[in-house]
């Protein structure tokens, strides 16, 4: 493990928001460091600076101070410009309420960030946005429209976009924060086989149960890291995604 | 950021929205077709003036004998006798600006065909006349200048006298008619021309060599007008100078003396008449303006409420790597490309909406291709201006508000 490159590097991260006359302190000094192939949970009730990091981590925010090197690249100095770039290249998000556009296939929603990049051709987008959607086991549903799918399969295009332009890292917030528990854990084996794959992934949640699932476990609490631990046998998602009963549908 | 993919995506957003999209269209679809239909009706009259005014002429200057005051006297200008023969081979000899020249006498009278007589008026012209007010002659020949010189009693009739001195349709070439006892032989026809723009049968006329009428119908040595034509429209008031100073001079006018005769043309009768159509022109023009205006103030309306609607999706876009001035040009296309189809269709049903104004109204109409341009650059630039301030709202947004907004 010590040999894999580092992808994220947080150093006394920190990040304070004026509010009236007061500060908050959202971030109180975190350090970390993630690896290549690495499947980490952050976890945090609310208000523990979570949603801050995460978006610290997907260059949405820039720090107060501290630093935070994605892929061996200093965040902080970026311009806004640089990192909506760095973000449409290194980074995959998935949301906790997927965030398709409507009245759009499958494949075209996969295909979006790579329309935000001039470098592919068309032929190249399309050719990756099959790849992305095969991926996720959504071959048979290019063509059906966000709306004509369930949540979870909306889902699993949203992970294909995310996939799509073959980030450094998959950024997932709350991810199945929206779904029933048996559809929550096929999107789980997902991500574990993602994992599997040699992805890196980062997956917010409030959710503890989650934690057995994933390599490594980061909990926040008033902006700073009360444990991190890792995991060396996560559970298989698959195994209880099998065990549960299935519906009646 | 390439173009082609930006235009992809806001035709996606637009395709998504296609109900709103058309209405939104509609205020620039009114807007444009009432702009075309407006100026095309306005054209259309001024181009009807001009084709009428050219029937007549439209380079030809008349003379008049003006008013002069004798011995403190205003006298009417009908009594006037200041304008000679020698006045007209003046001008003909003398101008390098006037083309054509001609005298001319008049004298009403009833003119007798054996059981039928009709009421006309006899012109004393040269053959020039027929250049200078587009008479052609339809049957026969013109007079000739050994004619003139010998004051022949010859004639050309118009449509309306032939009409009712020859009713069973008998060829009036070669027969005698009387005018108040005087026998002229027909030598020709004139061809049909209608009635003027004020409503003047211009058909009821007929030609004489001028002599013959100074002679013989009025017994006068002085002549009542004069007819020319410069040698382009744009040359009018070149010829105007030229013939008022031949005519001062041969009337040996002191410098502060006033013309004694009056020069018009048909310059001035058009410039009065477009004058006033060019008024209704700018008032409708402002009218279809204001109706592109407020559909602009639509697309600006629908475009702002779009990006509040759409702060989700702006939120989304811009995390996955949509920077701001992607997210700009996305919403200035989606305002463009609505104002720009709303002005295509626009063009088309101003174009239908004239064709049925000529059709159904009988209103003369012409669309003039630079109305269409200026239609066009002006949906573009609607367009742009109006979908700015939502698209740099759009731009502006924090992307981490905008993806959680609910």
């Amino acid at each position: 493990m010590q040999k894999e490159r580092e992808i994220i590097k947080v150093i006394d991260l920190r990040r304070n928001f004026t509010v009236g006359d007061e500060t908050v302190h959202a971030l109180r000094g975190i350090n970390f460091t993630i690896r290549e192939g690495e499947f980490v949970t952050i976890m945090g009730t609310s208000g523990s600076g979570k949603s801050t990091l995460l978006n610290l981590l997907g260059c949405l925010d820039t720090p107060t101070s501290g630093d935070y090197r994605l892929d061996r690249v200093s965040v902080k100095s970026m311009s806004k410009n640089e990192r909506a770039v760095t973000r449409n290249r290194k980074i995959g998000f998935v949301f906790q309420n997927y965030n398709l556009l409507p009245k759009t296939t499958a494949i075209e929603n996969v295909e979006l960030p790579l329309l935000y990049n001039p470098g592919v051709t068309s032929k190249e987008r399309r050719a990756k946005a099959t790849a992305a959607l095969e991926a996720v086991g959504l071959h048979d549903r290019m063509y059906h429209t966000s709306n004509q799918m369930s949540g979870g399969q909306q889902q699993r295009v949203a992970i294909a976009r995310a996939l799509v332009n073959d980030p450094v890292i998959i950024l997932a917030d709350e991810a199945t924060g929206n779904l029933d528990t048996r559809t929550s854990f096929s999107i789980l084996v997902l991500f574990q086989e993602l994992h599997a794959r040699g992805r890196t992934i980062i997956f917010v949640t409030h959710n503890p149960d989650l934690a057995a699932y994933s390599s490594r476990n980061i909990v926040l609490r008033d902006g700073k890291i009360v444990s991190d631990t890792l995991n060396p046998s996560p559970a298989s998602a698959r195994e209880m995604y099998a065990s549960l009963p299935k519906e009646n549908d | 950021m390439k173009f082609a993919n930006l235009l992809k995506i806001a035709l996606k957003a637009l395709n998504n929205n296609k109900l709103r999209c058309f209405l939104t269209m509609l205020g620039i679809i009114i807007g444009v077709a009432s702009v075309i239909t407006m100026l095309a009706i306005g054209q259309g009259s001024k181009n009807s003036i001009k084709e009428q005014i050219s029937e007549m002429g439209s380079n030809m200057i008349m003379i008049h004998p003006g008013n002069m005051q004798r011995g403190g006297v205003r006298q009417s200008a009908d009594d006037m006798q200041t304008l000679e023969v020698a006045d007209y081979e003046a001008i003909r000899d003398n101008t390098r600006h006037i083309s054509a020249v001609s005298p001319s006498v008049n004298s009403g009278g009833q003119f007798i065909n054996g059981n039928n007589n009709y009421p006309s008026t006899i012109y004393g012209v040269t053959p020039d006349y027929l250049d200078i007010r587009k008479v052609k002659v339809k049957e026969g020949t013109i007079f000739t200048d050994q004619d003139i010189k010998s004051a022949a009693k010859v004639c050309l009739l118009g449509k309306t006298v032939i009409d009712n001195l020859f009713p069973n349709g008998e060829d009036p070439i070669g027969r005698v008619v009387r005018f108040n006892k005087i026998p002229f032989t027909v030598i020709g026809t004139l061809e049909e021309k209608g009635t003027n723009s004020m409503g003047m049968d211009q058909d009821d006329v007929v030609l004489a060599p001028y002599t013959t009428v100074m002679k013989r119908v009025l017994a006068i040595d002085y002549i009542q007008g004069l007819y020319a034509s410069a040698i382009d429209e744009n040359m009018t008031d070149e010829a105007i100078d030229e013939l008022t100073e031949i005519l001062r001079t041969r009337h040996r006018l002191k410098e502060e003396a006033d013309d004694d005769f009056e020069i018009r043309s048909q310059q001035e009768l058009s410039e009065m008449m477009n004058s006033t159509s060019d008024m209704m022109t700018v008032l409708l023009a402002c009218i279809a303006g204001i109706s592109l205006l407020v559909g602009g103030i639509g697309i600006m309306n629908i475009m702002y409420v779009s990006v509040t609607e759409r702060t989700r999706e702006i939120g989304l876009r811009m995390s996955i790597g949509a920077r701001g001035i992607d997210i700009l040009s996305q919403f200035l296309i989606e305002a463009v490309i609505i104002s720009v189809t709303g002005g295509i269709i626009g063009v088309i049903i101003g174009a239908l909406a004239s064709w049925l104004v000529n059709i159904v109204a009988r209103w003369p109409v012409y669309i003039q291709i630079y109305s269409v341009i200026l239609s066009f650059a002006v949906c573009t630039l609607t367009g742009i201006f109006f979908g700015w301030y939502p698209a740099k709202k759009a731009a502006n947004l924090d992307p981490i508000e905008a993806i959680r907004y609910e």
